[in-house]
């Protein structure tokens, strides 16, 4: 039966450590499949994170926070759409220029507000999403298989956890599926040809920046107000940039980005298992050497994948119209 | 927007002096905005950032020490940048930098000092620009994009120096992750070293000999991109690519070259913290400057002559940030995180926000004088 619990929590752990990153990859996959590079969902999800857990402080309120989040991140996403889509700046140096100003302004807000530390005061049980006891899932418990399954792995998660999955087939309907999906892709890779058949090419990619606003929110939230009652300092630990190694790894598409996002999760997960355990063969690998092996996985992956020929033609680069 | 202004006739001073100065001013007002919100005065702010670093001799002294690392990292960002690769792994190189650095100040000593110190020199350049290796090699071949692959490698140098810091050469006489001194006669000279050769005595700042090597790096970098067959091909494959493949230049080999030539720049800020200050390998010691050198570099607009100044401002907002720091409870350190990332949106991102009115200004007032 032990053998049955560890794997429970290690697939409870992997569904969890994914979330922010499906989120991520979502939001990514918007932005991107219009044409715009974008680096920092990094910066947006740490700004997520810092205003839904002051916001759910101030207001008492867990979905006010995340409300708030949502416009935060709404903001920056337009800042970089104004950067690299009206202006046609750099959209890499933007992104870079988001993440850093983020990284800085969150803990120091952080600190000016709530004290040197830089951590946002501890929200109570009624201030943050806690996780859901699906209907029956007590009932259901001694129930062989069936149990293990449904109250054991599929109950007692995070809201933000059921989002999360329910999320990756609606993005694919929508990318795939409507007359809104077929010109977003067809922005990100033929905007001239989009743009003689009428459709505003500027218009698009801010409203797949929008859409990328309002999905990065809900990582930052998962973060601080669901999986930690508060925000500290780079809570976001390079997340952001694992989401888009996912998503570029997935080839731009719903279903294999979630997938890659799945396989960081479950190597997150293991590594939190395998600290301090004596393996065969290896002994005890220095906790160090285990904490970096997400990114060690993720440059692999990038390495054996060609990505120039899946990514959208027209990526990162600003759209001129001619006159 | 931009094709009403006709290039040619905008004088070179107003494209590459008062559009970025503009820039700035406008980097400068939104930061004194944060610093309102987080509930101090922004002009008193400026006060005492003018006092730190300059009011007293060694503000000065600890100014020009942060200069010596944006030299370093704000070279590194922009010789890559030549490239079109965006180097942000500059933290990680400096950390793997101090490894080749103390290698040589432990295993060289019996050397002469001089000899050692330009070993050090190689060092840090071949440890760091080793660091650089892989990303380059993985988006040449790969198309691996390098700023995730170097994001993940300071992520992957951290994880490992603190690994050897705590399991492998710690100074095992003592409880911080760190090692051991490395011999005292090898310690890089500091400002207060040469002031007393002229009989001035002053304080104790961690300005030191590596002030020189970054400005005998500025001067290389200079020659190195706009004067050599190696800097012509990189800017060649930067700007475009197609072109240049067409003039029989190797984009592959480029990229390696430039990203090899950014990671020892970036390892070369361990000369400074490690012969100059610490003089022994801390966990952590890159601080930030590597990400700080991206800010300086576009700042600077990838020009050394623009870079010297660039990483000098950020040299007086460090040094008079401390002194804020110090003196108003509400302003950490991170702020000041954050007045980069503006300045890398007003200078980069935004950087032709009003550059085609402020052009097309200075075009009709110029034209005006001339029939006048």
């Amino acid at each position: 039966m032990e053998y049955f619990s560890d794997f429970a929590s290690l697939i409870n752990s992997t569904l969890r450590i994914s979330t922010p990153l499906v989120f991520a990859a979502m939001a990514g996959l918007f932005a991107e499949r219009s044409g715009v590079i974008d680096f920092s969902l990094e910066g947006k999800m740490l700004t997520a994170a810092f205003v839904a857990a002051t916001g759910s402080y101030f207001f008492g309120s867990e979905w006010m926070g995340l409300v708030l989040a949502i416009m935060a991140c709404v903001s920056l996403s337009m800042l970089h759409g104004f950067a690299s889509v009206t202006h046609k700046g750099d959209q890499v140096v933007s992104c870079v220029a988001i993440n850093i100003l983020m990284i800085g302004l969150t803990t120091a807000l952080a600190a000016a507000w709530f004290g040197q530390a830089g951590l946002t005061p501890t929200l109570t049980n009624d201030q943050r999403f806690l996780e859901i006891t699906l209907p029956f899932a007590d009932a259901l418990k001694s129930v062989p298989l069936v149990g293990f399954i449904y109250s054991d792995i599929l109950s007692g998660h995070y809201i933000f956890v059921y989002m999360a999955y329910l999320l990756v087939p609606v993005v694919y309907w929508i990318v795939f599926k409507t007359s809104f999906g077929l010109r977003l892709r067809a922005v990100g890779e033929n905007p001239s040809a989009v743009d003689t058949a009428g459709i505003n090419v500027f218009a698009m990619r801010y409203k797949a920046l929008a859409i990328n606003g309002v999905l990065i929110a809900f990582a930052g939230a998962h973060l601080s107000t669901a999986v930690n009652a508060n925000f500290f300092r780079e809570m976001s630990a390079g997340r952001g940039y694992l989401a888009l190694a996912a998503l570029i790894f997935g080839k731009w598409h719903p279903k294999t980005a979630v997938l890659a996002c799945l396989l960081f999760g479950f190597t997150d997960a293991l590594q939190i298992r395998l600290q301090g355990v004596e393996l065969p063969m290896i002994g005890t690998i220095p906790v160090q050497l285990i904490q970096g092996i997400p990114y060690v996985l993720t440059v692999i992956l990038l390495a054996g994948f060609v990505g120039k020929a899946f990514a959208p033609s027209a990526i990162g680069q600003p759209y001129i119209k001619e006159r | 927007m931009s094709s009403s202004v006709d290039k040619s006739k905008v004088p070179w001073w107003v494209s590459n002096l008062i559009v970025p100065l503009v820039n700035l001013t406008l980097a400068l007002l939104v930061s004194g905005l944060f610093i309102f919100i987080a509930g101090e005065n922004p002009i008193q702010a400026v006060k005492l950032i003018m006092y730190g670093s300059f009011g007293y001799i060694e503000g000065i002294g600890y100014t020009l020490y942060y200069t010596t690392n944006f030299i370093f990292t704000g070279l590194a960002f922009a010789v890559a940048f030549h490239c079109r690769l965006f180097n942000i792994g500059g933290e990680g190189q400096a950390y793997i930098g101090g490894l080749g650095v103390f290698f040589v100040a432990v295993n060289f000593t019996f050397l002469p000092v001089p000899i050692v110190w330009l070993l050090a020199i190689v060092g840090a350049a071949l440890f760091g620009g080793a660091w650089a290796f892989i990303p380059a090699y993985l988006q040449a071949k790969r198309g691996s994009h390098v700023v995730i692959t170097t994001i993940m490698f300071n992520f992957i140098a951290a994880s490992l120096m603190v690994f050897l810091l705590v399991d492998v050469i710690r100074d095992t006489n003592q409880m911080g992750p760190h090692t051991i001194a490395v011999a005292k006669e090898l310690w890089f000279p500091t400002f207060k070293d040469f002031a007393q050769l002229f009989g001035i005595k002053i304080r104790y700042s961690p300005l030191n000999l590596s002030f020189l090597v970054a400005i005998a790096a500025l001067f290389f970098v200079w020659f190195l991109i706009w004067k050599t067959k190696w800097g012509y091909e990189m800017r060649a494959v930067g700007h475009n690519t197609q072109a240049a493949i067409y003039a029989g230049i190797s984009p592959y080999k480029n990229i390696i070259i430039a990203m090899l030539i950014s990671g020892a720049l970036a390892g070369m800020l361990s000369l400074n913290e490690i012969l100059g200050v610490h003089h022994k390998i801390i966990a952590g010691f890159p601080a930030g400057y590597g990400f700080t050198g991206i800010a300086v570099a576009l700042m600077g607009r990838n020009h050394p002559i623009g870079i010297l100044p660039a990483a000098f401002l950020f040299g007086i907002l460090y040094q008079g940030g401390s002194e804020v720091t110090f003196d108003m409870p509400n302003i950490t350190r991170y702020m000041f995180v954050a007045v980069q990332g503006v300045i890398i949106l007003f200078s980069g991102a935004l950087e032709n926000l009003f550059r085609p009115q402020i052009e097309s200004f200075f075009v009709k007032v110029l034209n005006k004088e001339k029939i006048v």
